[in-house]
């Protein structure tokens, strides 16, 4: 038996009977392998006596596809088929699991589950690989150079085993601190356009478990009444009709007055109940304002003078420079509050174990926030918490807030009882839509100058509206100068050579709960970017494409390159210009999360029967593409998210309360509004980026440029139902 | 009250009080849980199951009214031709991603072709309009039921 410990303290030998093979990172970051017995390592992959391969699957699953992107990646190190490998979801642990992009925090946002994961994962299962091969060759007495593994076969010359033959001697091996990752000339599944989804089959036969499936023994269910208006509290209430409602159990006061949580044994008993409660409340700190009065705020902030000076610009210059300009064209823009709405409505459930620990099941995107949340509500040291991830229906960045809301309710709600039961929360789809966290509402007024050649020679831009950041625990980490970097990014980082810009930003006060939504800020830049690029080049008299190119045209510049790249790639798979008669084109190009995406759409009507929308072209750069069947899923998607709330979704308020109730006044995409999606891959070797948002940005201004290029109509203010456009 | 429901071609008793949802009885009581909740309304179609081989919304379908009836839900329907094609067409093309609303778009994509072993686009769209898929799989959706109905043809 090989034991070697001189590197570090904590390998132990193990059995070889039963033994494991785990290949992970320490705390520290340093690649780490252990046996069955070592509990100090948390691995990424895990190799079981029998040969079993599973991929630890650190982000949690929304459909995005981690859970195919990260055995991917393992199986493509070791040499695996993709069907001899599995996956399972990573405990909460951030010391190991921290997500590289966020720093000490273990969770899944800003598109970046591959791109943080990539190096951990190659590296776990290079080093997977080469310990594989060592055991292999000390068996065999080879040479481990002439040791191979292809489709979980251990090869050399006449040898020939199952991995599961080695993986007892290679659990004693310690791990090699720089294994050899394979050359992208040697993969056969990453960049491979067949390797399917590994969660496929189970979404399609009704055996996937989501947090809202999970029946734990004895549990009950618990809903939250809660107030019309956000920040309303709890004075009183009335349960003598609930109470006839069989089924019910209890009904008490949350301990943060912020609603009364209902008790039942099952939940349509939950839902009756909760109708039948009669709730008092004090509104006295409550938000009382009607979404009018927050849109005429945001409109007089752009009419003021900005709270912050983003990009240091001389501000009066450049107004000088664009009041003097041969050409001035200027809009004003408003978007309202819009609701995440994923398909399963959030909910989670808590359970007591023997040894006095919490253990919450939850599809889990910022897990690291709900434990320690957790640790405080119960009064536990952290490592008495636990965390299981189950799939989640979606999420759209709603199930990761700054304060763990709904996994908190669940908390407060099971502190009440005497914890013998586990507890499950479940919310309503009305609960979804009236009391959830909001895409901010924002607005911006652009003043772009052209001088007598058609050139920018001024761009006067003004952003005001309501900061996610400010007030959250990611204030200090995402706001600098007063900037939340959210309100304006796609903006302030835009690739886009534009001489002369300057860029103001008001902060306007909180609405109501506010959240990020899928792609953030650039949900509205991008928008506004883009649609301006548009009536730039049209009052400079140069086609749209050419416009953005001139803007785009540093050769040693590779951030401008790669959204060159894109914006050609879109229009010649897109036919720029050749619509048929009756259609017409818009474009829009935008970077967001390391991405770059361009998107054609392509639509037909009129105003007066409606518009079509036929066709969609989509050209994506995300370096190297791991899974690029996920990936065209993804820009899909995303075009769909992005396009769908455009079209006729928002969010407003009377008297503090959500006027919108369900899917029948907050109308999701239907099958029937796009007629066809096209996606296109740009071939890189650069490290991979995002994919899970980047789709979404060019989406509504590339519809909103072929609209007007279409009717001559243009849209500022949204969504585009309620504002001069219907749709067929 | 007590209630004989024709389940998945089994019989079970179950206690339920007039006016619960067929969706809860589904759900909480037979712990089938591939019927999903998704709205309560009838508006998005993720607990879609089938009453006497059509599909429903069991959200909006009472329990009085299917004693009697022949319900059948996810977990059975790809044993039915038909639904095995389906379910093969959607493992083919990946059309899933979060996968909640599939179970209710699988049971409606069966009933299309049920009516129509061929249905075109418009068919297709027209035919699906209620099932709502938040992360907008749908193009995928209209040609995993062209590739379904390839399926049943061969």
């Amino acid at each position: 038996m090989t034991i070697n410990t001189s590197r570090r303290g904590f390998l132990k030998g193990a059995a070889a009977a039963g033994a494991v093979l785990l290949v992970g990172a320490r705390p520290d970051g340093a690649i780490a392998a252990a046996s069955s017995e070592n509990v100090q390592l948390n691995p990424f992959v895990r190799i079981d006596a029998d040969g079993t391969v599973t991929a630890i699957v650190k982000h949690f699953e929304m459909g995005q596809g981690p859970a195919t992107g990260l055995p991917t990646i393992i199986a493509e190190e070791i040499g695996l088929r993709m069907d001899q490998i599995e996956y399972d979801f990573a405990p909460s642990n951030p010391q190991v699991y921290a997500n590289l992009a966020f720093g000490q925090a273990q969770g899944t946002g800003g598109s970046t589950a591959i791109a943080n994961s990539w190096q951990q994962y190659r590296q776990a299962g290079a080093a997977a690989r080469e310990m594989l091969i060592t055991a292999a060759a000390q068996a065999w007495g080879v040479d481990a150079s002439g040791v191979t593994i292809d489709e979980g076969v251990v090869k050399a010359g006449s040898n020939e085993a199952p991995i599961a033959e080695f993986v007892a001697a290679a659990s004693q091996l310690e791990a090699p601190a720089e294994p050899r990752l394979k050359d992208p000339s040697e993969f056969r599944l990453i960049g491979n356009p067949d390797v399917r989804r590994k969660d496929s089959a189970i979404k399609g036969n009704g055996q996937a478990i989501y947090g809202m499936d999970l029946h734990l023994p004895n549990q009950m269910i618990a809903m939250i009444k809660r107030p019309e208006a956000r920040g309303a509290t709890v004075t009183g209430f009335d349960d003598s009709v609930a109470k006839e409602i069989k089924g019910f159990i209890n009904a008490a006061t949350l301990p943060n007055n912020a609603g009364v949580a209902v008790y039942a044994e099952n939940t349509w008993a939950a839902i009756q109940a909760r109708d039948a409660l009669e709730v008092e409340w004090d509104i006295s700190a409550a938000e009382t304002r009607n979404s009018d009065e927050i849109e005429a705020e945001i409109r007089a902030a752009l009419d003021a003078e900005p709270q912050h000076n983003v990009n240091k610009a001389d501000m009066a210059a450049v107004a000088k420079a664009v009041d003097g300009a041969d050409t001035v064209i200027e809009e004003t823009f408003f978007f309202p509050l819009l609701a995440h709405a994923p398909m399963e409505p959030m909910n989670c459930t808590i359970e007591q174990t023997e040894d006095g620990g919490i253990l919450l099941h939850d599809a889990a995107q910022i897990p690291t926030i709900t434990h320690f949340a957790f640790a405080e509500i119960f009064r536990l040291p952290p490592e008495k918490i636990q965390i299981k991830t189950l799939l989640a229906g979606g999420s759209f960045g709603r199930r990761a807030t700054p304060d763990a809301d709904y996994q908190v309710e669940a908390a407060l709600a099971f502190v009440l009882t005497d914890r013998t039961r586990p507890l499950k929360l479940v919310w309503t789809r009305e609960d979804d839509i009236r009391g959830g966290y909001y895409r901010p509402a924002f607005g911006h007024k652009v003043r772009v100058g052209l001088d007598g050649q058609g050139n920018v020679v001024g761009w006067q831009h003004k952003v005001a509206g309501q900061s996610i950041m400010k007030g959250t625990p990611f204030e200090s980490v995402l706001v600098h100068d007063g900037v939340d970097h959210s309100s304006v990014e796609g903006i302030a980082d835009s690739p886009y050579a534009i001489p002369g810009m300057s860029l103001g930003l008001t902060d306007t006060a909180k609405a109501t709960s506010l959240l990020w939504w899928r792609s953030v800020g650039h949900t509205h830049t991008a928008y506004v970017m883009e649609t301006m690029m548009d009536k730039a080049a049209e009052a400079a008299g140069r086609d749209p494409v050419e416009f953005r190119l001139a803007h785009l045209n540093d050769a040693t510049n590779a951030d401008q390159a790669r959204k060159a790249g894109v914006l050609k790639l879109a229009i010649e798979q897109a036919g720029w210009g050749n619509a048929p008669a009756g259609h017409a084109q818009g474009i829009a190009v935008h970077k967001s999360f390391g991405s770059y995406v361009a998107e054609v759409v392509e639509v037909s009507g009129d105003v007066d029967s409606g518009i079509r929308i036929e066709k969609v072209t989509c050209a994506v750069d995300c370096g190297i593409a791991v899974n690029p069947d996920v990936i065209k899923a993804q820009i899909e998607g995303g075009v769909g998210y992005g396009i769908g709330h455009v079209m006729r979704d928002q969010i407003t308020l009377t008297s503090g309360a959500v006027d919108q109730t369900n899917f029948p006044d907050y109308e999701p995409l239907r099958i029937s509004d796009i007629q066809a999606i096209d996606v296109h891959i740009v071939p890189s070797a650069e490290a991979p980026t995002g994919v899970g948002e980047p789709g979404t940005p060019p989406s509504a201004p590339a519809l909103a440029n072929a609209i007007r290029a279409l009717t001559g109509v243009k849209v500022t203010t949204l969504p585009m139902a309620e504002n001069g456009v219907t749709f067929a | 009250m007590a209630i004989n429901l024709k389940l998945n071609g089994e019989t079970h008793t179950v206690e339920a009080e007039p006016g619960t949802p067929l969706l809860w009885v589904i759900r909480d009581e037979l712990k089938l849980t591939g019927t999903k909740f998704g709205c309560g309304v009838a508006s998005c179609g993720a607990c879609t199951v089938h009453l006497n081989g059509e599909p429903v919304r069991s959200c909006q379908t009472y329990i009085e009214d299917v004693e009697d009836a022949e319900i059948t839900t996810i977990e059975a329907i790809g044993a039915d031709k038909i639904g095995s094609a389906v379910q093969q067409a959607w493992v083919e093309l990946d059309v899933v991603q979060c996968g909640y609303c599939q179970s209710g778009q699988v049971m409606s994509a069966v009933g299309l072709l049920s009516e129509k072993p061929k249905p075109s686009a418009e068919e297709i769209d027209e035919y699906m309009y209620g099932n709502a898929c938040r992360c907008a799989t749908y193009q995928r959706i209209r040609a995993g039921i062209q590739r379904a109905s390839e399926i049943l043809e061969a």
